[in-house]
């Protein structure tokens, strides 16, 4: 504890282009980049499964199978394959990123078509029986019904990167996983678990901040279900594969 | 008007739920379809708004060809009620109630002021309006079913079985308003149950389905229960049909009887002075409406409620034959207490009495 406490209090350390707060600061980036692309992919998709009930089986197997990919591994294949193709500093970001969308694309995808899946087949037989068109069923009733499980898997997603994010830094670009990696080669374990600590800080208030916004976005009449950061992998742990 | 012609539905797999159903549910009036399970009651409800689409025959609405229309605007034109309500969880109760008339482009303020209208129509509280359905009871959330689909006014209402999902004591009380509701509005209505009491107390005319979807009477429910048209509708309509039947008879000129009464909170002494030998006389509190029969007898000190004796059925005047008959038969004393439209008691009937006014009712007819 006096190492992580020594490193975090020297105030030189949190300036500068590789200071914490830069550090910080990209790391949050990437987790936004790839919560962003990730939503994008996983929230229409979802949506249209949960709808249209097509494509279910099949999206499940992928999910699930895409959930037991190693992430590492991932991004190494990913850094051979794509990274040559790319110039710049982007040959590194760009597969850093993708692996972290393959990553968090599960729990959104999931959480999206089992909530619209979970709305009640009564309101959604009274709301096509009172005249109103699919797309009207779906944004009137069947999204505002699946929101408290969107942001369980958007929470979820979050977690997962903002922790795995650290792996980013041993394709050699930043993020706070660079503490890890660099208080490692140094033996500076002050170093390393002031990072980790840095992580999970992040991890949380970026949770808070997305309970706050589903308290204002989800419906009074829909009780969200206290889901998300139990149900999941627990971020420190994560840091250390 | 609705009338359905040689309506028929296969499902893709073979089945026949519906073989060729004919039938007119007239303007203003219940139309209940009732059926035993596989009799394709739910299907033809909703082949009428397009939920199902018919695979043979035709359905229209005021000479209007249902197949010809679009099936949203179709829909927005009908009522539409089901089992468990389908309130939307995250819509309060007003802005469910105010679901269709927004639909329609009806500014939200003003759907929002005729949904409190309609609340305190079905009778919901208005601080109820602001509830989400998940804080309502069952009953609540069908009156707020029922809000809704009246919302925007429909000509025509569709219900599938509203009221089976509720509790007995209050599945009454929302037959009740139900019919008071239809009395005030005189919708075109369709009306499901599996429930062939409920079907006879709701219905203008009842049709009764055979499994396989196919029609085996339609008639009023007097009709009905005086003559089922076979075995199967005679089964399906039950027992007591001839004692139920007498429910649709009115009451005739009955040749009341004085009775003894005696106001609640009088002494023993009184009592038995007044009944003067009599076992039971009637108790009726300060306005003449009867409470309930007591014995002078066995008074300890005053008529108190505690003492009556509570199983005699109260008539009225304005009821049926069969009120009448049951305020006899369950009275301890078997004389019948008859009341008039107030309430207020007019005297008493005996069983023998009520019989042979149903034999003159029916020599009448």
């Amino acid at each position: 504890m006096n190492l992580v406490w020594t490193w975090l209090s020297e105030p030189s350390h949190y300036l500068g282009s590789d200071g914490i707060l830069a550090r910080s600061w990209q790391h949050l980036g990437y987790m936004v980049l790839t919560l962003l692309i990730a939503a994008t992919v996983a929230i229409p998709l979802g949506l249209w499964i949960g709808h249209t009930g097509r494509g279910r089986i099949v999206v499940v197997n992928a999910v699930n199978g895409m959930r037991s990919l190693p992430t590492l591994g991932l991004l190494f294949i990913a850094v051979l394959l794509m990274g040559p193709r790319i110039p710049g500093d982007l040959a590194f970001l760009a597969p850093s990123i993708f692996v972290l969308v393959v990553l968090a694309v599960p729990p959104i995808l999931a959480g999206t078509y089992s909530g619209v899946d979970e709305v009640d087949p009564a309101a959604r037989d009274a709301a096509r029986g009172m005249g109103m068109t699919s797309w009207q069923v779906l944004f009137g009733v069947e999204l505002p019904g699946a929101l408290p499980l969107i942001f369980s898997g958007l929470r979820s997603a979050a977690l997962q990167v903002v922790a795995t994010a650290t792996i980013a830094a041993t394709v050699s670009i930043g993020g706070l996983g660079r503490f890890l990696i660099d208080g490692l080669a140094v033996r500076d374990y002050g170093q390393m678990a002031g990072g980790a600590l840095l992580v999970g800080v992040l991890a949380l208030l970026l949770d808070g901040a997305f309970s706050l916004v589903q308290r204002l976005s989800v419906s009074p009449g829909l009780s969200a279900p206290e889901a998300s950061s139990r149900n999941n992998q627990d971020s420190t742990a994560t840091i250390t594969t | 008007m609705i009338v359905l012609e040689d309506v028929q539905k296969r499902f893709p797999d073979g089945t026949v739920a519906v073989g060729g159903l004919s039938l007119t549910a007239p303007d203003g009036r219940i139309t209940v379809l009732v059926g035993p399970s596989g009799c394709g009651k739910t299907t033809s409800l909703r082949m009428i708004n397009r939920m199902i689409e018919p695979t043979g025959g035709s359905i229209t609405v005021n000479g209007q060809d249902v197949a010809a229309m679009n099936p949203n605007e179709l829909r927005r034109g009908m009522g539409y009620v089901i089992q468990h309500a389908g309130l939307f969880p995250h819509r309060s109760v007003i802005d469910n109630v105010a679901t269709v008339p927004v639909l329609l482009g009806t500014k939200k303020s003003v759907a929002r002021r005729q949904a409190m209208e309609l609340l305190e129509r079905v009778g919901l509280e208005p601080a109820l309006a602001q509830r989400y359905p998940n804080q309502l009871s069952g009953g609540q959330q069908q009156r707020v079913g029922v809000a809704r689909a009246l919302a925007a006014d429909p000509p025509v209402m569709l219900m599938d079985e509203p009221f089976s999902a509720v509790d007995p004591v209050v599945r009454e009380q929302l037959q009740d308003e139900f019919l008071r509701l239809q009395s005030e509005l005189g919708k075109t209505i369709v009306f499901v149950t599996h429930d062939i009491d409920e079907a006879i107390k709701l219905g203008d005319q009842v049709a009764v389905l055979r499994v396989g979807g196919t029609l085996a009477q339609v008639a009023s429910p007097a009709d009905l229960l005086a003559d089922p048209v076979d075995d199967f509708v005679a089964d399906f309509l039950g027992k007591d049909r001839g004692y139920r039947g007498l429910g649709f008879q009115a009451t005739p000129q009955l040749p009341l009887r004085e009775e003894v009464t005696v106001p609640i909170g009088s002494s023993k002494e009184q009592a038995l002075r007044l009944a003067a030998g009599q076992r039971w006389i009637l108790a009726l509190d300060d306005q003449r409406r009867p409470l309930g029969w007591v014995e002078p007898e066995h008074l300890r000190d005053e008529v108190v409620p505690t003492m009556l004796h509570r199983g005699g059925t109260v008539a009225s005047t304005e009821g049926s034959l069969r009120n009448a008959l049951d305020a006899a038969l369950s009275s301890p004393s078997r004389r019948g207490v008859i009341v008039d439209a107030a309430g207020r008691f007019v005297g008493t009937v005996v069983a023998a009495e009520v019989l042979s006014a149903v034999e003159v009712a029916r020599a009448d007819s």
